[in-house]
């Protein structure tokens, strides 16, 4: 969908709102607006695009109580203030938005949580994510490294960049709005999503990406919006296999299931965000096992993480139980960096490519 | 010598007046901040007594003048009846001298010790005596006095009587000067304020230095004089019982029944049958042992408690709420509570206790005080009130304990005693009060529901017509057909823009309204169109009336400028057919 187009069908959408509430006042009804409850009592797994979506729990807001029609003001002044935003062709944070609503009288925020949910709302009522309102998250996007080429609109115009030639050190910064990147060409044969900025610094300095043709994203801990759309781009573009390499603890386990399934918080995103196809490379409590690799004692509460982990749905597979089964019998946990017990070169000489192979990507 | 001889002549009666000089702080005169408020509480009390036997609205004058560094001069005047002038001396001049003390009925004062008290704190701390000016009638004279009292024999000392020229038809009025401090104003005027809450029938003028306060009677009524009655036989006491029965010519059941109160035929047989005595035996023939006996029987029976519709002086149910008639040591009593909840109380901390005997504030010693400790046993959890002890939140209890003998915990009649009968009579004046006000919090709530819907529809929905209309780019819509539809209802909505004020009535019922609309602010609403029917000022607040006749599906409108504000209502229509909104809120 090319720019123009996606704004062309953010505007009409929010207008569409806008109209559903003035054809209700005009025939003397109270306005009123319907969404998806949004617990995790309200997730479901969707067959067809293989992600976690909300179901079909809906809740209905009427104007007919202080607290909704208050809610409701507060949406026509966000969607007012979007309107204007994509007629102006300027952009704001949601905390830029949360300020800018002091002067909206009774619509004003209570607090930024208050912002950032009515946008989420919105997100859902128009199935345009909020970097189609030029709403900009506060957290910026992880960085990227290897053989690829992009087109990005910037300020200073159209710019196209290969992310190893024309990037420093550190890769390339992924914007907020990956909408607006252009997917060039690559040469690559997988992309490797990593938790920790250690591994990801000695991927780059050991040639990793060169060696192997890979594809190298710092996730950041839990990745942003940004982060996971240029997961979902890379992989549904150019259709190549991602692969997550975080610590071998129940925590990162999340953080893989969060890029591979999507997240409560944006149930309503998850075919924008998550990779269904993305797979889990490691560290495996069976790499612990078999590198004999230095760990720490789990705690109880890590522990508590993993069994609710073998009742969640989105681990209910065999590879997940037996590793989880394993882990918990032998109490340990490691972290990626870990490897470096092994020698500075073990992880992209041995670890890597074995247990590629084993994965039948190399 | 024997040393008993030598101590034998040491030994002398004591006078009361010197007593209480050692043991100033048993009348409240302990320190000189107290002496204030002790005397002009005394004074007051004895106005609004006098007031209440002649059957005028008491009209009270009070003044606290500083006439030296530390001395003052107060001046309580009132319009009783005033005082024969051969009584003066010695209702000024001598302690424990009172028309009261020996009747069983409700008054302020009882012993006749808390004026003259006052006199001699003055002559201790300034030396000066007293002055009393006294009429009692149009065709007597003023009587001016000055008066001391002789500390060694407690007798009034006449320093010098006149007659004197008073503008005054009838009354009293008493000045009295000493060293004291004014400290304690605010609980002086604590003190003023709530005499006149439980005293709604009279008018207290107060000049406080420069400063002039006035409590307005809120009461036309003059409050009907309680009436002496006969002791109840529970109460008495063997001295008592004694005397009456040396005093009497008549038969013991003659007795019984003419000589207490609720006692019958019926009831003053029985007595006798558990005396062991004849119904027919003269009293006055009884041995000592014989009247125990029948003290002993009349404590046995049981006997109606009093008539307290004669003897006490409730404030009244218009006010507050009062509990049954009850009897302690054969005093009758009554309790009275009330409790007020919400407004402009403050939300946090203790709840505000005002407690009174006999219609007089008790203002000190609070936590020694029985209904203190009442209002603190009362588990106000179950009604939905916080509670650390006394109950939390915007909370006002208000007690009265009216008996024929308030029993207190000391002379000063600061803190009423604990006795089991009025503990438990307080407990459950409180309790009824408890429920009452969960059902009226439970109440209030169901009516915000209904609030909180007129100020969605008639507050935030316009507001939000007006920004979906601007993002449309249409016409803007209008939302009175929702207002009209969800209301049925007639709508009074206040808002004020640009410096003026509109104040409209829509009418959604089916019906004419009929109404007067209030409309109470800073603003005086000189240029309203259509003018105001009435308007008044009350301390820089006008009330503004108009009357009008509101057509089904009508509008009415008027505005004016002014800053906007204050209170709406309307009047004139059932509560459940109204909705007022103030879309400046």
């Amino acid at each position: 969908m090319s720019k123009e187009e996606l704004e062309r069908q953010t505007m009409s959408s929010l207008l569409s709102i806008a109209n559903a509430w003035y054809d209700q006042m005009k025939a003397g009804d109270i306005p009123s607006i319907s969404l998806p409850t949004r617990t995790k009592y309200n997730i479901e797994y969707d067959d067809t695009s293989e992600v976690w979506k909300y179901g079909d729990k809906e809740s209905l807001r009427t104007a007919a109580t202080a607290k909704s029609a208050t809610h409701l003001l507060k949406m026509a002044y966000v969607i007012g203030f979007v309107r204007q935003q994509l007629i102006e062709n300027r952009s704001s944070t949601l905390r830029e938005m949360y300020y800018i609503s002091e002067g909206w009288k009774r619509a004003k925020f209570g607090a930024q949580d208050e912002s950032n949910f009515l946008v989420e709302d919105l997100e859902i009522l128009t199935e345009v994510p909020r970097e189609g309102f030029h709403l900009r998250p506060e957290e910026d996007g992880a960085s990227i490294y290897g053989p690829m080429r992009i087109k990005e609109m910037t300020r200073r115009g159209l710019k196209t960049i290969h992310c190893q030639d024309d990037v420093g050190a550190a890769g390339y910064s992924i914007p907020n709005n990956v909408e607006n990147i252009e997917f060039v060409d690559h040469d690559a044969k997988f992309v490797i999503a990593l938790e920790t900025g250690g591994m990801y610094d000695r991927l780059i300095e050991n040639g990793f990406d060169e060696e192997y043709g890979a594809i190298l994203i710092h996730l950041k801990g839990q990745p942003a919006r940004s982060t996971r759309r240029m997961l979902n781009k890379i992989n549904s573009t150019w259709g190549i296999p991602v692969l997550v390499f975080t610590d071998g603890d129940p925590w990162s386990y999340r953080i893989f299931a969060s890029v591979a399934y999507g997240a409560i918080k944006s149930a309503h995103m998850s075919e924008l965000l998550a990779t269904p196809k993305a797979q889990f490379l490691g560290l495996q409590p069976s790499d612990i096992r078999d590198y004999n690799l230095p760990s720490d004692k789990l705690s109880e509460k890590d522990v508590e993480a993993l069994n609710a982990e073998l009742t969640d749905p989105r681990f209910a597979t065999d590879y997940w139980k037996k590793q989880i089964n394993l882990q918990l019998e032998m109490g340990l946990k490691s972290e990626q960096q870990a490897f470096a017990a092994r020698g500075l070169d073990f992880v992209t000489k041995k670890y890597l490519p074995a247990r590629l192979s084993e994965m039948g990507i190399i | 010598m024997v040393l008993a001889d030598e101590l034998a002549k040491q030994q002398r009666s004591i006078s009361v007046a010197e007593f209480f000089e050692k043991n100033k702080h048993l009348l409240g005169f302990d320190s000189p901040t107290r002496g204030v408020i002790t005397t002009i509480k005394e004074a007051v009390d004895n106005a609004l007594d006098a007031c209440e036997e002649a059957q005028v609205l008491p009209d009270i004058y009070i003044s606290i003048k500083k006439t030296g560094t530390d001395i003052f001069r107060i001046i309580v005047e009132d319009n009783g009846p005033g005082i024969v002038p051969a009584q003066v001396p010695f209702v000024f001049g001598k302690l424990l001298y009172g028309s009261r003390f020996h009747q069983i009925r409700q008054t302020r004062g009882q012993q006749g010790i808390g004026i003259s008290a006052a006199v001699l704190y003055a002559q201790l701390t300034t030396g000066l005596p007293s002055i009393v000016i006294s009429r009692t009638g149009a065709k007597e004279s003023a009587h001016r006095f000055e008066i001391q009292i002789k500390i060694e024999t407690n007798e009034p000392d006449i320093i010098s009587e006149k007659p004197f020229e008073w503008d005054r038809v009838h009354g009293t009025r008493v000045q009295i000067e000493f060293k004291s401090t004014m400290s304690a104003k605010k609980k002086l005027l604590e003190y003023l304020k709530y005499t006149s809450i439980v005293n709604p029938h009279a008018r207290f003028r107060v000049e406080l230095d420069d400063e002039a306060f006035t409590f307005e009677r809120v009461s036309q009524e003059v409050i009907a004089c309680p009436v002496a009655i006969q002791p109840h036989p529970h109460g008495i006491e063997f001295g008592q019982l004694k005397r009456m029965a040396a005093a009497s010519e008549q038969k013991l059941a003659d007795f019984l029944i003419e000589g207490f109160s609720r006692v019958g035929k019926k009831t003053a047989q029985e007595m006798c049958e558990k005396a062991g005595l004849k119904a027919t035996a003269k009293v006055s023939g009884l041995s000592a042992d014989q009247l125990k006996a029948l003290l002993a029987a009349m404590q046995e029976v049981s006997v109606p408690a009093p008539l307290t519709t004669q003897c006490l002086s409730p404030i009244g149910e218009e006010l507050i709420r009062r509990g049954p008639a009850s009897v302690f040591s054969g005093h009758s009593f009554v309790v009275e509570a009330a409790i007020g909840y919400g407004g402009k109380l403050p939300a946090e901390g203790n709840a505000i206790i005002l407690r009174f005997a006999n219609r007089v504030p008790l203002m000190y010693q609070q936590g020694a005080c029985a209904i203190t400790q009442c209002v603190a046993n009362v588990n106000w959890k179950i009604y939905n009130l916080s509670q650390q002890g006394l109950p939390m939140g915007p909370v006002l209890i208000l007690v009265h304990v009216a008996s024929t003998n308030v029993p207190f915990t000391s002379e000063s009649k600061d803190a009423i005693a604990s006795i089991p009968e009025i503990e438990k009579e307080i407990v459950l004046a409180l309790q009824d009060l408890g429920r009452d006000l969960k059902l009226f919090v439970s109440r209030r709530d169901k009516n915000k529901v209904a609030e909180d819907r007129a100020r969605a529809v008639c507050a935030i929905i316009p507001e939000l017509a007006q920004k979906v209309s601007e993002i449309v780019e249409k016409p803007l819509v209008d939302t009175s057909p929702i207002e009209g539809k969800l209301m049925r209802k007639l709508i009074a909505k206040k808002w004020t823009k640009d410096g003026k004020i509109t104040i409209e009535i829509s009418n959604y019922t089916g019906y004419d309204g009929e109404i007067s609309v209030y409309d109470i602010s800073q603003d005086n609403a000189a240029d309203a169109v259509p003018k105001a029917g009435f308007v008044t000022e009350v301390e820089g607040q006008f009330t503004k009336v108009w009357k009008v006749v509101v057509a089904p599906q009508k509008v009415w409108r008027v505005s004016y400028s002014g800053k906007g504000g204050g209170m709406l209502d309307v009047r004139g229509i059932e509560d459940g057919k109204k909705m007022v909104v103030d879309l400046d809120v």
